[in-house]
């Protein structure tokens, strides 16, 4: 006799605790062969506004910790998805037609993408920040800090590698994240909280919402508390729809578009130049004299 | 005995005016400069340009209507192939000849530029112009040096640039805003402030000396409208803009999604940190710069001033004594400190935040100059205590020189007071302490921390915001980053 | 105590008053002044009674010539104690004073009984004014309270004549300690008794250590005495001394005095130029106004 298998309903995860979205809605996911595979919850403005205020909180010790131990904390997390490699492969299999190879492809340059951005906690600044040469007596440099929130807005596809390469970037300097995850395939940004939360990283710093993602680009981009917003993959109505939005309060977007060869391309995806537009530069005088 | 001189003499010794005597010129129509021509407007409109400081009219300006813009912007996509294909060394080449032109014309823009827009000529002879040539000398350098500037990626042009700026700094912001652009080969289109066109026409003139390919810049006086349908247009590909955070804002939604590159330089409300241990005497004199300079028309301005509180009385006397010493007056002359308030519309401004300072409750402090011109804009500078936070002129950019005083106890108090504004532009810090100096200044929401000093710019310094103060970064290096697409990325 | 300093904003404070574009009128008003404020100096090992006689002589009458208003006559004469008796004999009913230089200038380096022995011998002969050096190894070294009670002691040993305290900031290097030698100088004379105004002056050096006055250290100097003046009510006087030749720069200094202490300062009673060949310039800066026409070096006298 066949043995019913459990079709798992995941969570979100919102400062430090996986919860359920307050809609009580939920999203059925499919598998390929057209069967419920399990269920994701189908977050709301509200579970956003929730995650933007835990990101908030979670700022400012997240960016006042050192660079080296911001490193470790994204090594650790690395370390465990590396770990855990065989359940995203089929997590990322679930809806997505693909090879097996190719899902575990997109794993390892997942693993290796958070591995690149580790490295780049306390040496970006030294890549875009400088000292300044200027005509009088002082002493006069010019540093990259951290902005705030960054809301990310996953590619349906890849659905973890997008995620991970897009929320990198601005966690690696300090800011702290709200992403909502690949409307195609939510089953790894669902599980990606749990690697979160075992991996040190510090309850708020990072947020995965799954749902609709159309249902919440006005509210991500009207919310005056996001600094700013990364994505890949937007129709040109939606980044007219997100870049006016955030206007009001002169959020920082980042429109990109990767190829499918570049998401895999560590050197595209964690170039410095994506770190660079969610940091601030900070240029500091000082009087030079005795 | 004490000195009893028979001569000595008693009578109190005063400045006499010390006008700067050279005439400069300027034509009763000033054309568009466009592909490397003055020319007539097709708009067939224009409009007076006047001297605020004697409400004389100076020019008839040209208004740049539809055609005028699209004119430009065809002249600016036409030069744009040459240009940006032409070596890095050629390019600057063509912006060190600029800015030996300018230096070279230095005293004809700086009369002009006081006489258009009020700054007194100090200011203008020692600060504006040779910064703006500085701005030139700087970036041309960089012309052939771009790809050291963006490790692991291929700098190239973004294209035609609509560039919009204001009328505080009116030649400075032309250089801000063109050094960098034309040194990383793109063309661009100038729209020049209203009120402050003629020194950005006569940088047009430099360009017909130094022999820049014909479109390369060219230049479009007018009226918000200009600005707009440039901003707009199709074939433009970067907007940068300075001015204030509402039209800011405007320019991001009409942008929104077109892939159009947006820097934004816009309003602030810095604040000015005076710790109780620091070089009072010398920060008195950053907190008077940081105000006063160029009548508060600054949007880094230090208009809002914290003063640890046992030190709150000594400070007051000593900005009091320092506000008596300024003086207000005639542009020209070179003793002058503040000159006129830039337009009658900004006067009334700047007037109406004192008296809503006044009636919320505030006490002023403000010079009384016995005897101010009788025509033209001015505005005695003032400052206010006994100012609370929710006050209108603790909270609003006024853009002129009015300054709220404030008190803390503690740094952290500090900061967040500091911090307590959608703005985001600049902050001063005076502390003779390194460690705490460095600890508030990396706290502080802001672009430019003047840690001891203030209002101090210098090509090879990064200028520009966080928050709603804008995005993007002028001079410096990072002044290229908005010029640029970066392929591999 | 100590007052933090900044000094790159002391010099662009010093530099924004020579900005100043003194025309006119106000120039020849300023000129005069500064004629009227010069303690004309001369402390060689080589100087004679004929040469003292002769710098008296020129410090009464700048110019001989017909000028109206005439022009004023200097403060004081400055010279070694050995010929106080010269000058105060050539300068005799002049309303010049003597100013003679004592306690073992310039290094001050002697026993403290010899440098107010020193004092006292020069007040004997009939100097009105007592420039003195303060003692910098003390100052240096951290002994602050050695080199205040040595300045109450010389202020005593002055009895009615003025004193005048060289703090020699050349040697004190930064603009901290020229403020720290500043309070602490004002406050010593200050202990030994009330301070009519003029009756102390701060001085910055003997003009025998390079760098000797500069407008920064001046600034630093006049805003020790503008606290002192608002904790008190009492006037210091400032002298600035070497290095001030030119015309030009005498007025600059007057600008720094006039926006800084406020037109009160602007009299000899309170402010001097420790200055020898200033006067020659001043008068063909003045010759210049005059006459429109530049005057060779050669057609003044020397001092």
């Amino acid at each position: 006799m066949s043995r019913l298998t459990i079709a798992k309903t995941y969570k979100m995860y919102i400062g430090g605790k996986f919860v359920r979205t307050e809609s009580g809605r939920s999203i059925v996911v499919e598998n390929t062969k057209g069967e419920i595979a399990a269920h994701t919850c189908h977050g709301s403005r509200k579970d956003f506004r929730g995650a933007v205020e835990s990101a908030s909180n979670a700022f400012t010790s997240w960016s006042g910790i050192t660079g080296y131990l911001r490193g470790q904390i994204l090594y650790r997390m690395a370390e465990m998805l590396e770990g855990r490699r065989e359940e995203f492969a089929a997590a990322i299999l679930t809806t997505q037609k693909i090879t097996p190879a190719k899902a575990k492809k997109e794993v390892d340059a997942s693993v290796d993408c958070l591995v690149r951005f580790a490295g780049w906690t306390d040496k970006y600044h030294q890549v875009l920040g400088c000292s300044n040469a200027v005509a009088s007596d002082y002493y006069n440099f010019t540093v990259p800090q951290p902005q705030g929130v960054v809301a990310v807005i996953a590619p349906p596809a890849p659905s973890l590698l997008g995620l991970v390469a897009l929320l990198g970037a601005p966690l690696c300097t300090g800011n702290t994240i709200v992403a909502v995850g690949s409307d195609l395939n939510p089953v790894p940004t669902a599980i990606l909280g749990e690697i979160c939360q075992t991996s040190d990283i510090p309850a708020g710093v990072i947020n995965l919402i799954t749902g609709k993602q159309s249902e919440l680009f006005e509210q991500i981009a009207s919310h005056r508390q996001v600094a700013g917003i990364y994505s890949a993959a937007l129709s040109k109505k939606n980044r007219i729809l997100v870049e006016a939005s955030s206007a009001d309060s002169l959020k920082r977007v980042r429109f990109n578009t990767f190829s499918d060869e570049d998401w895999y391309d560590g050197d595209t995806v964690a170039s410095p130049w994506n770190i660079e537009p969610f940091v601030e530069m900070k240029t500091i005088w000082h009087p030079s004299a005795c | 005995m004490a000195t009893t001189n028979k001569n000595q003499n008693t009578a109190k010794w005063e400045y006499s005016p010390a006008l700067e005597s050279t005439k400069v010129t300027i034509e009763s129509k000033s054309k568009l400069f466009i592909g490397g021509k003055f020319v007539s407007p097709k708009s067939r409109s224009w409009f007076a340009t006047v001297n605020p400081a004697t409400e004389a009219k100076l020019a008839d300006v040209a208004c740049a209507g539809k055609a005028d813009v699209e004119a430009a912007v065809k002249a600016a996509k036409t030069a744009l192939p040459k240009w940006s294909r032409l070596s890095g060394t050629e390019r600057a080449k063509y912006l060190y000849r600029v800015a030996r032109r300018i230096q070279e014309r230095a005293r004809e823009f700086a009369i002009l530029e006081t006489i258009d827009g009020g700054k007194p000529i100090k200011e203008s002879r020692d600060i504006d112009i040779p910064l703006a040539a500085q701005h030139f000398f700087y970036y041309a350098g960089w012309a052939d040096k771009l790809a050291y500037a963006f490790p692991g990626s291929t700098p190239a042009p973004v294209g035609v640039c609509a560039q919009i700026i204001p009328w505080n700094f009116p030649l400075l912001m032309a250089a801000w805003k063109l050094a960098p652009a034309l040194a990383c080969g793109n063309t661009c289109i100038l729209k020049p402030a209203e009120t402050t066109s003629l020194t950005a026409l006569r940088l047009g003139e430099v360009f017909q000396e130094v022999g820049l390919p014909e479109g390369v810049v060219n230049i479009l006086t007018g009226e918000g409208d200009t600005g707009r349908l440039l901003a707009q247009h199709n074939a433009v590909n970067k907007v940068a803009f300075t001015g204030s955070t509402e039209v800011g804002k405007l320019l991001m939604r009409e942008t929104a999604g077109t892939g159009k590159k947006l820097t934004l330089e816009l309003g602030g409300k810095s604040a000015n940190i005076l710790f109780a241990d620091a070089a009072i005497d010398q920060a008195v004199e950053g907190i008077v710069a940081g105000i006063y300079f160029n009548q508060g028309h600054v949007c880094c301005a230090g208009s809002r001033l914290f003063v640890e509180e046992p030190i709150l009385e000594e400070v007051i006397y000593k900005l009091k004594q320092r506000l008596g010493t300024l003086r207000v007056g005639d542009p020209l002359d070179k003793n002058t400190d503040l000159g006129a308030i830039n337009s009658r519309s900004q006067l009334k401004v700047v007037e109406g935040y004192i008296r809503s300072g006044v009636k919320e409750g505030a006490q002023l402090h403000q010079l009384t100059t016995k005897r101010l011109p009788s025509k033209g804009f001015w505005c005695n500078p003032c400052f206010f205590t006994d100012v609370q936070p929710s006050h209108t002129i603790a909270r609003e950019e006024i853009f002129g020189p009015v300054l709220s005083v404030m008190t803390f106890r503690t740094p952290e108090e500090a900061i967040s007071r500091a911090n307590n504004s959608p703005y985001g532009l600049a902050a001063g810090v005076w502390t003779d302490k390194g460690a705490k100096i460095f600890e508030v200044a990396k706290k502080l929401d802001a672009g430019i921390v003047w840690c001891n000093t203030y209002n101090k710019f210098d090509a090879s310094s990064p200028f520009g915001g966080f928050k709603e103060s804008g995005f993007g970064r002028e001079g410096g290096m990072h002044g290229l980053r908005p010029y640029v697409r970066l392929g591999g990325v | 105590m100590r007052k933090p300093i900044d000094t790159v904003m002391v010099e662009q404070r010093a530099t924004s008053f020579t900005r100043r574009s003194i025309k006119t009128e106000s120039k020849q008003q300023g000129l005069r002044l500064a004629l009227s404020m010069i303690d004309l100096t001369t402390l060689e090992g080589k100087d004679s009674p004929e040469k003292v006689r002769s710098l008296c002589h020129k410090a009464i009458t700048p110019w001989e010539c017909e000028i109206e208003p005439p022009l004023p006559s200097v403060a004081a004469v400055c010279v070694y104690p050995s010929l106080v008796q010269v000058a105060k004999r050539a300068l005799e009913g002049s309303g010049v004073s003597v100013a003679s230089v004592a306690t073992g200038f310039p290094s001050g380096q002697y026993p403290i009984a010899v440098r107010l022995n020193d004092v006292v011998e020069a007040v004997k002969s009939g100097a009105d004014e007592i420039d003195m050096v303060i003692n910098r190894g003390a100052f240096l070294s951290g002994c602050t309270e050695e080199v205040a009670d040595e300045i109450a002691q010389v202020r005593v040993a002055c009895g009615k004549s003025h004193l005048k305290i060289i703090l020699e900031t050349g040697e004190l290097e930064t603009l901290e300690n020229v403020r720290i030698a500043s309070d602490l100088a004002i406050r010593a004379a200050a202990s030994t008794g009330p301070i009519n105004d003029g009756e102390v002056f701060i001085k910055t050096s003997t003009g025998k250590v390079s760098p000797a006055a500069t407008m920064p250290v001046t600034l630093v100097m006049l805003e020790a005495i503008r606290d002192y003046y608002e904790e008190t009510g009492v006037r210091i006087g400032m002298k600035p001394a070497g290095g001030i030749k030119t015309a030009k720069q005498a007025l600059h200094y007057l600008v720094m005095v006039k926006e800084t202490l406020g037109d009160d300062w602007l009299t000899p009673n309170l402010f001097r130029f420790g200055a020898s060949s200033l006067t020659n310039d001043v008068l063909r800066q003045i010759r210049k106004q005059q006459t429109g026409s530049y005057a060779a070096t050669y057609d003044f006298s020397e001092a």
